[in-house]
């Protein structure tokens, strides 16, 4: 397997080096990966197991005899200024432009980029264009979100206008709750939050889809070393010290025939997946501390790859402070051919070409070169040598400088961007999304000493022009020569306010209410086997979740330390107690069913993750991504409305504002039938908690025989939605349990003090496949048993036994509870629905009964090795 | 008395070093982090260092072989400066990349960096999982001349790697390592008993998770010290039975013998 030409080869990289460390002059070298096949294999099965397994053809050639790979190509590259005449082009040419040009703007916008330049006289560059059209993606400047709504009913009549539907929702949370902690909220890389006297935190959580769809491996890879520059890129430079992953795949064990053309097989997406965060995270030694992995098909052709980091920064270095003159510098990789397009490419749908037409949108990162990068830009921000940092993301250079000189302009020489091989075009230069470069402005005093900062540690730093222009436009040069010129007004204001239509309409599906059983055991193991419940292990230990020395609540606890924790805690400052507590909440199953509820849920469990590991609700920040399908057609926008609503409330309720966000839209495939398979509105929260003593967290493991067991928060009938209905009746249900926010937050405020006076032993939050698979968690990690009555649950009367066991109700925790503090914890949580269910026993069994009898005794080593099977890989 | 100084060499890829620089500190060392450049523009600059720490992380990616490139560059540009260092009864101790580079350049088992030496009495590969694993292990601690150990004793610390299993040449360096107290430390159970994977998590052969050099002030292990120096860092404290952060043993105990 030869790497095809271009492609980033680290390896080569370091082993150049290494020959040059012992004296030896090589002109070149390149790697490639030989297998040898025993046995009888016919040229059809070669075939398969080479391209299917072994290879990814998208960067990889598949030689079956021995190969030289030809010499390097000397491209050289003679300048050509290319204009894209539109000034005569009629609605139909413009949006055939917009779509061979592979642009992804609408006619509109066509319009308004037509207008501008008929007013300047001239025909657009290409780089102009590429310009605009990167920076008005839906990636970059999120126009769904900022759109004004108009909600109808069935009827087509306008039930509702929502002017820029963000800013009334999400972000008039953030304004009204007014936090004093909040530093920087919506602005920046990240969103900035106080940690100490002289720390802040930031956290971002990206997503990076399309990319991970065609190579898992190498997409999901560059998700990582992307947003772990987002809080490089925040303030004047945040340190990583975590990061997270939520992966969404279709069913690993579907059969190889039914996976549709253009198509991953979801197992070998999974695991490059998995191994690309493993591979990146960890060679950038930051702890990949939380996560979560969910199952539906309809992610078949849309997986999805959420990536977080949190970040660590000065206090007084939370604001950049550009100023005119300052000179720009390039510093980290070279800039390449890769990932031409990432950034309208990622606004487009996918379909079943998409797999070769854009491969060069993939890159393949190389974490070493991002971490020496990270290591001298951490120095030049402590000698204080630069004012404004920012990451090149999507759209590279373009949205770096382009978004630095707003209300500067700068002046660019592309000639000057140091380059991987020579033959690139000065568009491609100023596009190109080669990983692992941010962008500085220097004042032009410090430019020396930056210089000799990075050049110290081998870390290439190019000064490739300065900010601030007269007239405050952008100009790109080459060699000498105006190669393109945008007014950073027309730029950044110029993109029409784009409206879209919304309708919303509560699925009408039949609400099933299974037949009542004598006896749940096997539903339990059935559930617990489930890939959303079962034992992720096999992922979390191939990541380093302690490096840096601040781990405190690892991802799995107990006295086997298998079994699963609620929530990170981990301690960014090690000569400080304060810690950081990390978790997530997302419910993709109740997406589909109701938009504004699974939202409810999201929210609710990211912060019972918080707060059952010791999370302070008063200073707690929300994250939110969301990953539609396309959000041009009516009903997907419906969703995003009502999810987006539910967000406001949500954050009002509890008391704890977004503070970053992102949005990944468009994630529809299309089959070569012509099917679409758009993915479940799935809105992931994510919640970072600042606390004073980590030496107070508590795990979810139960932890001595005779302590009681208590359950807090209210069950009721609905099952829509449940496990328990998945794997028993194969439907989903329409009933979603409705979230009471305002109720909810009341119990985790008396837990929170609860854990904070340490009379709470063990806690862990009731989720999918409700109390029965919270007290099989809790029993694994103790090893002990466990033994409880569910007619002892808050809940209403006449609640079923099969609705007390198994309902997925939010705002629902078990707790264990010492003989000696029994008294406290029930004068602290007294008024409120709290019910002592039953106590810890060293029966080694999950013994679990109800009105009727016994509904559940099972082995704890029975129950677990279901729930370890299903992903013992 | 002035404290003794340590350093902790970084290179491209080294990230464990701000938590090995704490844990020294913690211990009453002088300790600053120095890239790997600077020593070789000036290897002087080590006299003054009574302790060189080699650090974990991805040396160069662990492009090629974990550890090679760091190796390689050590051979090619410290080689007299190192052994220089180990003959004026100095310590060294290399965790987990740093133990592989200790190997990968010679300076394990045999206290002399040298390309003769390097790979030639053992290696660290891949472990039999195929796989990166972080997972806590115990350990016994072994050897009675290994001066960062309380020899006898059971201690936790974790692992986190992907080539960490150690193959010695043949069994006449087994021996020899044993023979002449150079198994630092190996995998056991809580018990303290041999056991089979996970307990060995790599499936190193004679279990072995670690070895010094014959003097016992040069040593070199997979687990990470470093991890295990507050309480709340094991992963079962909640559970109250942690008495004692194990790592912060080894860091005290080079102190203590530094300052004699």
């Amino acid at each position: 397997m030869h790497l095809k030409a271009g492609v980033m080869d680290p390896v080569a990289a370091s082993a150049e080096k290494a020959i040059e460390d012992m004296g030896i002059a090589v002109a070149a070298v390149r790697t490639a990966r030989r297998y040898e096949l025993a046995g009888e294999v016919g040229d059809e099965h070669r075939g398969t197991i080479t391209r299917k397994l072994l290879a990814n053809p998208v960067i990889e050639d598949i030689h079956f005899r021995s190969y030289t790979p030809p010499e390097a190509l000397e491209r050289t590259y003679d300048l050509e200024v290319v204009e894209v005449p539109i000034g005569d082009l009629d609605a139909a040419a413009l949006e055939k432009l917009a779509k061979d040009g592979a642009l992804f703007l609408n006619l509109t916008e066509m319009q308004a980029i037509q207008n501008h330049f008929r007013r300047a006289g001239r025909e657009p560059r290409d780089v102009e264009l590429e310009m605009i059209a990167q920076t008005w993606s839906e990636h970059c400047v999120h126009k769904t979100f900022r759109s004004d709504v108009s909600v109808r009913n069935n009827a087509g009549e306008v039930v509702e206008k929502i002017p820029n539907l963000i800013k009334n929702t999400i972000f008039a949370a953030t304004k009204e709750l007014a936090k004093p902690w909040c530093i920087s909220v919506f602005e920046d890389n990240a969103g900035v939050i106080e940690f100490d006297d002289t720390h802040a935190v930031c956290f971002k959580v990206e997503t990076h889809n399309h990319p991970s769809a065609i190579e898992p491996y190498g997409g999901a890879a560059t998700g990582i070393g992307g947003v772990v520059r987002d809080p490089i890129g925040t303030g004047l430079g945040a340190a990583p010290v975590a990061n997270t992953d939520v992966f969404c795949f279709a069913r690993p064990d579907m059969p190889l025939e039914e996976v549709p053309k253009g198509v991953l097989h979801p197992r070998r997406v999974m695991r490059g997946v998995v191994g690309g965060v493993r591979d990146y995270g960890n060679r950038m030694g930051i702890p990949t501390v939380n996560g979560a992995v969910y199952f539906d098909q309809k992610y078949l052709g849309n997986p999805l790859v959420y990536c977080g980091t949190v970040g660590l920064l000065p206090r007084d270095k939370c604001f950049k402070n550009l100023g005119g003159g300052d000179a720009i510098i390039c510093v980290g990789g070279r800039t390449g051919r890769d990932g031409i397009h990432g950034a309208t490419f990622s606004s487009g749908e996918l379909t079943h070409v998409h797999e070769t037409e854009f491969s060069h949108a993939v890159q393949i990162g190389n974490a070493i070169t991002e971490k020496k990068m990270l290591d001298t830009i951490m120095q030049a921000r402590d000698q204080g040598l630069y004012s404004a940092i920012t990451d090149c993301g999507a759209a590279g250079l373009s949205s770096a400088v382009g978004e630095m000189a707003e209300h500067l302009g700068a002046e660019v020489h592309l000639d000057r961007v140091p380059l991987k091989y020579a033959g690139l075009t000065y568009c491609e230069i100023w596009i190109s999304e080669a990983q692992e470069r941010m962008v500085l402005a220097v004042p032009q005093k410090n430019v020396e000493r930056i210089l000799k900062v990075f050049a110290d540690e081998d870390v290439e730093a190019t000064v490739i022009g300065h900010f601030g222009t007269g007239d405050k436009a952008l100009r790109l040069f080459y060699r000498d020569r105006l190669v393109g010129e945008l007014d950073m007004d027309f730029l950044h204001n110029g993109l029409p306010r784009p409206t879209k239509d919304a309708v919303y309409e509560k699925a009408d599906r039949p609400s099933p209410r299974p037949a009542a059983r004598d006896r749940y055991d096997q539903t339990l193991l059935k559930i617990l086997a489930s890939p959303n419940v079962a034992s992720k292990e096999w992922i979390i230990r191939q990541y380093d979740h302690e490096v840096q020395g601040g781990s405190v609540i690892k991802p799995l606890v107990g006295i086997t330390q298998d079994a699963p924790g609620d929530a990170a805690v981990l301690r960014p400052v090690l000569e400080s107690p304060k810690a950081l507590v990390i978790s997530c909440g997302m419910n993709p199953k109740l997406g589909d069913l109701d938009p504004y509820q699974s939202a409810l849920h999201a929210v609710d469990e990211a912060l019972r993750n918080l707060v059952a590991v010791g999370g302070n609700l008063g200073h707690t920040a929300l994250l939110d991504n969301f990953c539609w399908g396309n959000c041009n057609k009516p009903d997907r926008m419906g969703a995003l409305v009502q999810s987006a609503k539910a967000c406001y409330e949500a954050a009002m309720a509890y008391e704890t504002p977004f503070i970053s966000g992102k949005d990944s839209l468009n994630n529809e495939f299309q089959t070569e039938g012509g099917e679409t398979i758009a993915i479940p509105p799935t809105l992931l929260i994510s919640a970072i908690s600042v606390i004073d003593d980590a030496s107070k967290c508590i795990t979810a493991d139960a932890k001595e025989v005779g302590n009681r067991l208590f359950v807090m928060g209210t069950t009721g009938e609905c099952l829509g939605g449940s496990h328990y209905l998945l794997v028993e009746d194969q439907t989903t249900g329409n009933d979603v349990p409705p979230v009471d926010p305002v109720a909810n937050r009341k119990v985790m405020a008396a837990l929170q003090e609860a854990i904070a006076a340490g009379t709470v032993r063990a806690c862990h939050d009731l989720s999918e496949g409700g109390l029965a698979v919270a007290v099989a968690e809790m029993a694994f990690g103790g090893g002990l048993g466990v033994a409880l009555d569910t007619a002892a649950m808050p809940a209403a009367p006449g609640i079923g036994e099969q609705a007390l066991l198994l309902a997925e109700y939010a705002g629902r925790f078990l707790v264990e509870v010492a003989d000696d503090k029994y008294d406290a914890f029930l004068r602290i949580v007294a008024d409120l629905p709290v019910g002592e269910v039953g106590c810890v026993t060293d029966t080694r069994s999950i013994r679990i009964k109800g009105k009727s009898g016994v509904l559940i005794d099972l082995p704890i080593a029975e129950a677990k090795a279901a729930w370890q099977k299903t992903f013992d890989w | 008395m002035a404290r003794p100084k340590a350093l902790v060499l970084r290179a491209a890829g080294t990230n464990c070093d701000r938590e090995t620089q704490y844990a020294l500190r913690q211990a009453g060392f002088e300790a600053e982090r120095i890239h790997v450049l600077r020593v070789v523009e000036n290897p002087g600059m080590l006299g003054a260092f009574a302790f060189l720490v080699i650090p974990g992380g991805f040396s160069y990616g662990d492009d090629v072989a974990a550890g090679k490139i760091l190796a390689n560059q050590m051979v090619g540009h410290l080689g007299e400066a190192l052994n220089e260092f180990v003959a004026a009864g100095k310590l060294v101790l290399g965790i987990c990349n740093g133990f592989q580079v200790m190997i990968k350049s010679g300076l394990l088992p045999q206290a002399r960096v040298s390309e003769g030496e390097a790979n030639h009495q053992a290696t660290l590969t891949w472990n039999d999982s195929g796989k990166f694993e972080d997972r806590w292990v115990h350990l016994r601690c072994q050897s009675n001349k290994c001066v960062f150990l309380p020899a006898g004793e059971i201690i936790a610390l974790p692992v986190a790697h992907g080539e960490g299993k150690f193959v010695p040449r043949d069994q006449d360096v087994s021996r020899r390592l044993r023979d002449s107290d150079q198994v630092a430390v190996r995998y056991v159970d809580a018990q303290g008993q041999p056991g089979g994977y996970p307990v060995n998590p790599n499936g190193s052969v004679d279990d072995i998770a670690g070895i010094c050099d014959p003097s016992g002030r040069v040593l070199g292990l997979m687990p990470h010290p470093e991890r295990f120096v507050e309480i709340t860092q094991h992963p079962q404290w909640t559970r109250g039975g942690t008495k004692r952060a194990d790592g912060r043993l080894f860091f005290q105990r080079a102190f203590e013998y530094l300052i004699g």
